[in-house]
């Protein structure tokens, strides 16, 4: 019986020719990440309790995302002790104010097929799409990991999500979680590893992937996963890393999963997940007469370059609706500089867009942009949890940013194919 | 967890981070969040449940949040063990890591409550003492029951970086 991508890295990482599912194993830890809110300020005094330093300051990452720029006292005393921590610890890896850890970490190179990675947040499987098993741990697990390069864990099945077709025009990666979250539920993952396969995904850039790993999370699943291409190798190589032996790191033909489900992307529809679940998803044509006070997209899991360019694709020549305002927070300032190079903030800021920084901002509801009680928003977020950005009676509807950019043009709910150029 | 064995405290499926760590106390000290332990499902169990008893529950015990109370309430009572058909995995790391031992036991919901159980993490076998019937379940590896018996990740780690110095 041969193993799964999933088996393959844990083994490697625990020193084994192989594992089963349900076996615990100790694994070495390639890289450890951790952002401003769970990181150092959390994992100081455990540290200190224990009178220990960092294993290795080369295999950590961390990133300033959640609390930036500083809005109060408290947001820029977080900011500092990250920069003084990280300073005192001899960690070269320190991204300060420069984007969205989730996004940060692959844009310089830091991940590559067959990496076993721990994250100090919940969207860690992000790191999936290239072919490593990074998963989500809270503060205690990453002390542990700081301390001494290793950590536990319960090898998982391996759930896979097969889709078969490509997508069409107007359709994306985040369409197709949402759809995913409505079938399988908030629990479908199981703290398992999903692993997404077919031809829609070999088809997908990079950052789509990332979307795809990112929301396992909203699967409930330990992490997401997909086997590395010649797409994984080009963008890895293009941030200045090395992507290794990608034939490696591919799953058994003949491995044994948990169950496989099987979706259809052609006929996939753009998707809207009502308020308060990313799982209250239904196809766009499903909604009445929606209208919103806030239109966001921003988000580790939505406002890269290709979910700007989607933004941008609707927004070419058109204007926000009157009474509906456009927040745009790009992922990174990497991706902040991109766009503004080949064309796509001035698209954007032109529609009458409000640009914000690159930080998780009115997602975590830490930042700029969030709500009021009573008030709508259509989000390119990952998730719509109440009272998650701002005021608890707000309402937050999930989409994908062609969605997103549609809404606030028609300052409701809206077909985003019926503003793409031969759409309609 | 010794031969004598502890009662048995059954719950049902899906029993939520909520209701081990209700949120309207989450701000309170650990002693008074452990008294509304499980209250909403057993009004009873913090009062009642005596250091070395075992926690029994059927599928995704410890669904919800990922907040470490709901494991440190059990502890705060004394719970030493939960045996579950399955849990929700943000709660079994924490709950190894803060020094509960989550053992996961197929079919192990029918043990009736009040029973008398064992728990053999080791070994991986639950024995219900009261009928005399046993459980195979996954059996935890020498080194986590280890951190388990020094009360969690971070005890474990002081006494390992204490025996290194
Ligand atoms: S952008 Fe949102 S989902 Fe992503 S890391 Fe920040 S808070 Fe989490």
């Amino acid at each position: 019986m041969g193993m799964t991508l999933a088996e393959k890295i844990i083994a490697r990482a625990a020193g084994r020719d192989s594992v089963r599912p349900g076996e615990i194993v100790t694994c070495k830890v390639d890289l450890a990440m951790m952002h401003d809110s769970g990181g150092p300020r959390r994992v100081k005094p455990i540290l200190e309790r224990l009178g220990a330093g960092v294993w290795d300051p080369q295999k950590v990452v961390v990133v300033s995302d959640h609390f930036v720029p500083a809005v109060d006292a408290e947001s820029a005393a977080i900011l500092d002790l990250t920069r003084k921590w990280t300073a005192a610890h001899g960690i070269g890896n320190f991204y300060d104010m420069q984007g969205i850890c989730h996004v940060v970490l692959p844009e310089r190179g830091h991940l590559k097929p067959g990496m076993f990675v721990v994250g100090g947040d919940s969207h860690s499987p992000t790191g999936g799409a290239f072919g490593c098993f990074m998963f989500g741990v809270g503060a205690t697990d990453m002390a542990g990991v700081l301390v001494t390069g290793e950590t536990w864990i319960r090898v998982p099945e391996t759930i896979r999500l097969d889709w078969r077709g490509r997508l069409g025009r107007g359709v994306s990666a985040k369409d197709m979680m949402l759809a995913t979250c409505a079938r399988l539920g908030m629990d479908g993952g199981d703290y398992q590893a999903v692993q997404y396969t077919g031809e829609a995904i070999a088809t997908l850039a990079m950052s789509e992937r990332m979307t795809l790993c990112n929301m396992a999370a909203e699967l409930g699943a330990q992490t997401g996963i997909i086997a590395p291409d010649r797409v994984t190798a080009d963008f890895i190589a293009a941030a200045g890393g090395e992507a290794g032996d990608i034939d490696r790191w591919q799953g058994d033909a003949d491995a044994a999963c948990r169950s496989v489900h099987e979706f259809d992307a052609d006929t996939l529809d753009p998707q809207v997940a009502a308020p308060h679940s990313p799982a209250n998803a239904a196809p766009v044509a499903a909604y009445g007469n929606v209208a919103f006070d806030q239109a966001y997209i921003g988000a580790c899991t939505g406002a890269k370059l290709d979910d700007l360019h989607m933004a941008a694709a609707v927004l070419k020549g058109r204007q926000v609706a009157k009474g509906v305002r456009l927040l745009v927070a790009p992922a990174s300032t990497r991706i902040t500089a991109e766009a503004a190079a080949d064309g796509t903030l001035a698209t954007l800021t032109a529609a009458g867009a409000l640009m914000l920084p690159s930080g998780c901002g009115a997602c975590a509801g830490l930042g700029a942009g969030v709500l009021a009680e009573g008030e709508r928003c259509i989000s390119s977020t990952a998730r719509n949890f109440k009272g998650r950005m701002g005021a608890q009676s707000a309402e937050v509807y999930l989409a994908s940013p062609y969605t997103v950019a549609a809404a606030a043009v028609a300052g409701r709910i809206a077909d985003p194919r019926e503003f793409l150029d031969g759409g309609g | 967890m010794g031969g004598q064995g502890g009662r048995a405290w059954v719950f049902g499926d899906d029993i939520d981070t909520d209701t081990l760590a209700p949120g309207l106390y989450l701000k309170r000290p650990i002693d008074e969040l452990a008294r509304h332990c499980l209250e909403a499902v057993d009004p009873g169990f913090a009062a009642g449940v005596q250091p070395g008893d075992v926690v029994v529950a059927g599928r995704n015990f410890g669904m919800g949040s990922s907040r470490e109370q709901a494991v440190e309430a059990l502890r705060h009572l004394g719970v030493d063990a939960v045996v579950a058909e399955s849990f929700a995995g943000i709660f079994y790391r924490n709950a190894f890591n803060l020094g509960l031992l989550a053992l996961i036991c197929p079919g192990v919901g029918r043990i009736g409550g009040g029973d008398r159980v064992a728990v053999d993490g080791e070994a991986g076998v639950v024995r219900n003492l009261s009928t005399g019937e046993t459980w195979a379940c996954e059996p935890v590896p020498a080194h986590l029951m280890d951190m388990v018996r020094d009360g969690g990740l971070v005890p474990h780690l002081e006494k390992r970086l204490a025996a290194r110095r």
